[in-house]
């Protein structure tokens, strides 16, 4: 028990610790890296919950995807952040007004109310004994909340699609391959037929320099 | 030293705080802010988490997932609409967002 304390406030210190440095930390990449940290440190803290499920998908959807996609455009906007932080001291004491306003609000929540006892046999879908968290998700996952399953995947697919028509652009001047095209090719369009009168050219006549004629 | 309830439930709420405060510090910079959003999202998921284990009730993890699923959207939309921005003005403050005025 005394183990799971002690990795318990190492997480969360950490992660408050990270969390505070991604909001004042002076480089944006920074930034990012400390946000990665504290998605760490908050997988950990899931898988004390016995989570684990959670955390490798934290991990492997926030850190591989999300985290990466926000350095890739930090690095790719040639913004000035320096400019960016002006007022940064100037907006701190409401900041601090209205965030310390909420924090002492949930805190004083908890000592005030305290936490309901829990009543035993109202959940909606027990853990399981036996089976592992992956496992037990799946369980109720693909069977009772299928079609939320499906709704979420719809999510994904709207926000890849709008994502690539926001961000696609076609530069002019660029030749492509259209193999629409090519394959719509035919006689109608590729051939010309061309009469000749005899002693004719079909090939449309040079211009003839001034000058150069006859020597 | 039992680390309960009340314990995680003080460092969602310390993480989520410190979102909120992100962007008010940050008031320029869009893309911080889409940070402190993604802390408060993840303090959210903290909370599902919490009460998933001390009820012993599986749905709160399910929840988290579509969180989780509805961040990402979220991340790549709003990024996407970032970089679009950006080629059009050539900048990202806030204050220059101000096209559609509503």
């Amino acid at each position: 028990m005394a183990l799971t304390a002690i990795f318990f406030y190492l997480f969360a210190t950490l992660a408050l610790v990270a969390g505070a440095m991604v909001i004042v930390a002076k480089n944006p990449v920074h930034a990012v890296l400390f946000l990665i940290l504290t998605f760490f440190n908050a997988a950990g803290l899931f898988i004390l919950l016995g989570a684990e499920f959670l955390a490798m998908v934290l991990i492997i959807v926030y850190v591989g995807a999300v985290a990466v996609l926000f350095l890739f455009v930090v690095m790719m906007l040639d913004v000035d952040f320096a400019e960016l932080r002006a007022g940064f001291i100037r907006n701190a004491p409401v900041g601090f007004l209205v965030g310390g306003v909420v924090l002492a609000e949930l805190v004083l929540l908890f000592l005030a109310r305290g936490v309901a006892p829990i009543a035993p046999g109202t959940a909606q879908a027990p853990i399981p004994q036996g089976l592992t968290n992956t496992e037990a998700l799946g369980q109720i996952l693909y069977t009772q909340y299928f079609y939320y399953f499906q709704g979420a995947g719809l999510v994904l697919l709207v926000a890849m699609i709008g994502a690539i028509v926001l961000t696609l652009r076609h530069k002019p001047g660029v030749k492509r391959q259209s193999a629409a095209d090519q394959v719509a090719r035919g006689p109608a369009t590729a051939v010309e037929v061309v009469k000749v009168a005899p002693g004719g050219s079909a090939v449309p006549d040079a211009p003839v320099k001034p000058g150069a004629g006859r020597a | 030293m039992d680390i309960g309830l009340g314990h995680y439930l003080t460092v969602a709420a310390c993480l989520f705080t410190l979102g909120m405060f992100g962007i008010f510090l940050n008031r320029k910079n869009v893309i911080i802010i889409l940070m402190s959003v993604e802390l408060m999202l993840l303090a959210v998921n903290i909370n599902f988490v919490t009460f998933s284990h001390f009820h012993a009730d599986l749905v709160g993890q399910v929840f988290t997932l579509f969180v989780l699923t509805v961040a990402a959207a979220e991340a790549a939309i709003g990024l996407a609409i970032i970089v679009v921005y950006f080629r059009n003005r050539g900048s990202i403050a806030v204050e220059d967002i101000s096209m559609m005025k509503g």
